[in-house]
């Protein structure tokens, strides 16, 4: 057990193993013509349905090394293009993901795009139009990406203000796939497989998903994702009870409000 | 030491001076308690009478009973409840209240082990909707009952001595009354097929029984938790268990899969029996309210979904027509729905609409509306598969509620308008939905006004851009930082000259771009009143345009609504710009257009725009207030009473961590502003010039 993790470099970021991933409707085709024909790719979707998923399921597909950068509010174009250190005197060019992906061919997936700084719109759309080139301006270069480079970004319409859309000249140029959560018998699948237990609980859970669905928009902000379902199931079957399962995995993550959190409660020990 | 109680005389002069007369015997009662006691009763006869000397009267004649049977709060709790009714519908019903003195005395008394409904209602209401199906209001009545759309339950529940069975005992009997909403109890026109019958409130009864014994099998299989809790409950109450009574009418099994059209089959066979008790969850069934909203529904829903499916058509139309240039080619188009398993629903099936064979997309609230049909009828049926034709396409049943001034047009209800509590400082408590509020359109008008006004303060124009400009808060690259997009190369040659001389190496050798991020909103307030005619009214526009002036040059978000009204019923808010408007000639026309109207009942309009904020993201809200600083209204909104609910509606923005700011415009500033204007910030203003300042002033110390 005292093995260290594993380090690796970004663009050595290979996935070996099949990630599980149900297709819901043709977004593995268009994906893979939109790769082909070298378009950026724009996902949609509410939180824990699959897109990150998705993505590692066609960086394996495509044997590509796959960057995910987490965009945050403070995230700026160098964060992504890379920046100078000092190194024993000198000064040293050092590589952002963004620029490494291009380097090496492999997918760059910008997850959450919008959290992230105006500026970075200026290094994103010259890569992602025809030109495909990423401008270098402090190393006064210009990037050409090879044809394995791909760009993937991700975005969540579902709370965003509108300081926080994403701008028409952006999302104009991506191929959008849309996500959502998958239909009940699809959903139940992926519980079982991800999580190991019986038909059975797994449907109770995608039940109780859709009864917390139901309150999205009179309390609550988000029903529970695919995610947080998988995460309770895989608690029930370590052999947590499945109404304290629900409960921490499922109800506290959703809301803090103590009406609502003892309404979810309840919806679940009704189920269970 | 205390003092002596009051004498006769003494009492009988204080309620003189509440111009009450009453019985000796109130005075003679009232004249055996020590002098705390009087004191508080007779503040509770003057709450009363502050609202009507008819209520405080009733309430003398009810005093002494009362003192008998309640504690002093709880009086004061009965007393409460007895002047919401009173605002609410008026003396008559507030007396209602004063004679249910028993039991609201025995109410109180339950209270400690039983569960109210106050406390579980908004839970319960959460619970419902996360249930499936149409959404269920909950209310409270005497009986527990569901008319369709709202589930009605008594306001106290006592059956058992422990509280959380008390809850348990609400929670099944939500669930047992969703159950008949959900699982089709409603599906039969029940009135009809029970008037077949000798005794149709016999039959009545022995459906709700058979109904119930079905409704228990499917929660069973759908909500075992609830099942579980419904058994414990029967067993706890020692009633007999389920499973016994459909024993006594065992030839005529009932499975899960039964439907409410079999159990009205077993009716026919067992309505000359004596129907057995049901368990205490088992709410009652009240087929005369179902039938009047249901039936209402139906034909409106029908309606809606005809609606939509014309609006389908239409757009197929449109999009054939542009597509081949020849709009004679109407074809006709054909909707069908198709049956899709669907294991969240009731029968576990769903519909597809589909146009011409091609599944479509049904449109916003589309599905929800489908859903409610099925739990009505159980289907779509064929006849609602007619697109409306044009003449029916036209009229939305919708359209008359939404429109404000049409409802203000008819009688003197409240739909569709803002309700705002106020408060009452004689009572120290609020009125609930004591204001009634609408949003008015305002016409725009021509820019004169504001060419006139941007000539006549050229200057200052200016003056003003610069201040604000200065407050803008540029990018600013911070030096000498761990981390950043750039070497600092001053810091850099430094950090080399120690490590040189032996010293250790700075780390703190980056330039780091710090943008300053304003993220504030604001919204002026207007006051439109009739006592702003003349020079305010002038002032508060010209000051409006050189504020948008300003605000314009820092690029922050701010929204203007003028206010005005006349009595409670009939407060009006005008947008002159909301916070997506921008500053064009239509929105400068609306600025022009700003007049005096009727009066100024200021509490209510900081309350609208404190909900408005709730929806505005923004890191500093300010809500800035132009008037006169006279709140004054119709019916009593003046004085001491406008004052404090003005003062205590601002407190209210401050805890909801809005800045609010009010600025009068008047030759000297009143007394009283100071008290009315209480945590918030204000100044008194006779000079526009002025103006463009104090606000950069406020702005500074609240965005800095």
């Amino acid at each position: 057990m005292n093995d260290q993790a594993r380090a690796l470099k970004p663009e050595e970021n290979f996935i070996e193993e099949e990630p599980y991933y149900e297709a819901i409707g043709s977004e593995i085709d268009i994906f893979l013509a939109a790769y082909k024909r070298q378009i950026p790719v724009l996902l949609k979707g509410p939180t824990g349905c699959g897109k990150t998923r998705f993505m590692e399921h066609m960086a394996w597909r495509l044997k590509k090394p796959l960057i995910t950068v987490s965009c945050h509010d403070d995230l700026t174009a160098s964060d992504l293009v890379g920046r100078f250190l000092i190194s024993g005197g000198e000064t040293q060019w050092i590589d952002g993901p963004l620029a490494r992906a291009v380097r090496h061919g492999a997918i760059c997936y910008l997850d959450e795009v919008v959290e992230a700084r105006k500026d970075t719109t200026v290094v994103i759309h010259p890569l992602a139009d025809d030109r495909r080139v990423l401008p270098m301006e402090k190393v006064g270069e210009l990037l050409e990406a090879t044809e394995d480079f791909c760009l993937a970004m991700s975005y969540n319409p579902g709370y965003q203000s509108v300081l926080k859309d994403l701008k028409q000249s952006t999302r104009q140029r991506f191929v959008a796939l849309e996500f959502d959560y998958p239909s009940a018998e699809l959903e139940t699948r992926i519980i079982i497989s991800e999580a190991d237990i019986d038909q059975a609980l797994a449907e109770r859970l995608v039940k109780f998903a859709h009864m917390t669905r139901n309150l999205k928009g009179s309390g609550l902000e988000e029903g529970a994702s695919t995610r947080l379902l998988v995460h309770a199931g895989k608690l029930i079957s370590s052999g947590i009870s499945p109404v304290d399962a629900c409960h921490s995995c499922i109800a506290q993550a959703l809301t803090d409000d103590a009406e609502m959190l003892a309404a979810i409660n309840e919806l679940s020990s009704s189920l269970f | 030491m205390s003092l002596p109680p009051f004498t006769y005389d003494e009492i009988e002069e204080r309620l003189d001076d509440m111009f009450i007369e009453v019985d000796e015997s109130v005075i003679n009662h009232l004249t055996q308690f020590d002098i705390q006691t009087q004191d508080t009763l007779l503040e509770l006869i003057s709450k009363a009478n502050s609202t009507s000397s008819g209520l405080a009267y009733q309430l003398c004649l009810r005093l002494e009973r009362a003192v008998e049977l309640m504690e002093i709060d709880t009086i004061e709790m009965w007393l409460d409840q007895a002047i919401d009714a009173f605002d609410n519908k008026g003396l008559y019903s507030a007396v209602e209240i004063f004679d249910q003195l028993e039991s609201i005395a025995n109410h109180a008394k339950q209270k400690l082990t039983g569960i109210a409904f106050e406390e579980v209602c908004n839970m319960l209401e959460h619970f419902v909707m996360g249930l499936n199906g149409r959404k269920l209001k909950i209310e409270t009545d005497k009986n527990s009952y569901t008319d369709t759309e709202t589930i009605f339950l008594p306001n106290m529940l006592n059956q058992y001595s422990e509280k959380e069975d008390n809850f348990q005992l609400y929670k099944c009997m939500v669930v047992n009354l969703w159950a008949q909403n959900w699982f089709g109890t409603w599906r039969h026109e029940l009135i009809e097929i029970f008037s077949t019958y000798e005794n149709p409130a016999h039959a009545q009864r022995w459906f709700h029984v058979i109904e119930t014994i079905r409704l228990d099998h499917k929660i069973k299989n759908e909500l075992p938790g609830i099942h579980r809790q419904m058994q414990r409950l029967s067993a706890l109450s020692g009633n007999t268990s389920i499973h016994e009574i459909s024993l006594s009418i065992a030839p005529h099994n009932i499975t899960a899969n039964s439907t409410a059209e079999d159990s009205l089959k077993i009716v026919s066979k067992v309505h000359h029996l004596p129907p057995p008790e049901l368990h205490s969850y088992a709410a009652s069934m009240d087929a005369d309210q179902v039938n009047l909203i249901r039936e209402a529904r139906i034909i409106k829903e029908k309606d809606l979904f005809r609606n939509v499916l014309a609006k389908l058509v239409d757009e197929k139309n449109k999009l054939e027509s542009d597509e081949s240039n020849d709009s004679t080619n109407e074809d006709e188009h054909s909707i069908t729905v198709e049956k899709l398993p669907d294991p969240n629903m009731p029968e576990g099936f769903t519909y597809e609409l589909q146009l011409d064979g091609d599944p479509i997309e049904p449109p916003d609230g589309v599905e929800s509306l489908i859903s409610s049909i099925i739990q009505d009828i159980g289907e779509i049926p064929d006849d609602y598969l007619v697109a409306a034709g044009d003449g029916n396409y036209k009229i939305l049943p919708d359209e008359n509620k939404t429109d404000g001034t049409n409802v203000w047009a008819g009688t003197y209800h409240e739909e569709g308008a803002f309700l705002h509590k106020e408060w009452d400082y004689r009572r120290q408590r609020y009125k609930k939905n004591w204001c009634a509020l609408r949003e008015v359109d305002i016409t725009s008008g021509n820019t004169q006004f504001i060419e006139k006004t941007l000539n006549k303060y050229s200057g200052l124009v200016k003056n003003i851009r610069r201040t604000f400009e200065i407050l803008r808060g540029e990018d600013k690259t911070l030096k000498k930082q761990p981390y950043g997009d750039d070497i600092d190369i001053d810091a850099l040659v430094e950090a080399w000259a120690d490590t040189a001389s032996g010293l250790e190496m700075s780390e703190n050798i980056f330039t780091k771009m710090h943008k300053e991020e304003r993220n504030i909103a604001v919204i002026f307030m207007v006051d439109m009143s009739g006592s702003t005619k003349g020079w305010i009214n002038d002032a508060e526009r010209e000051s409006l345009i050189l504020l948008c002036e300003a605000l314009e040059t820092l690029g922050d978000r701010y929204a203007i609504y003028g206010f005005t009204g006349n009595t409670r019923k009939r407060c009006e808010v005008y947008p002159v710009k909301t916070f997506e408007d921008s500053y064009d000639d239509k929105t400068k026309g609306r600025i022009s257009n700003i007049e005096p109207k009727d009066y100024t009942r200021l509490g209510v309009f900081i309350r609208h725009f404190n909900q408005m904020f709730e929806d505005v993201e923004a890191k500093t809200k300010i809500l800035i207030t132009l008037s006169d600083g006279k709140p004054e209204d119709y019916d009593g909104y003046r004085g001491e009473y406008g004052i404090e609910d003005t003062r205590v509606a601002l407190l209210e923005s401050r805890q909801q961590g809005i800045h609010p700011f009010c600025i009068t415009i008047d030759k000297e500033g009143r007394d009283y502003l100071k008290t009315m204007y209480g945590t918030a910030s204000y100044v008194v203003i006779d000079d526009v010039a002025q103006l463009p300042l104090k606000v950069a002033d406020i702005y500074r110390n609240i965005t800095s």
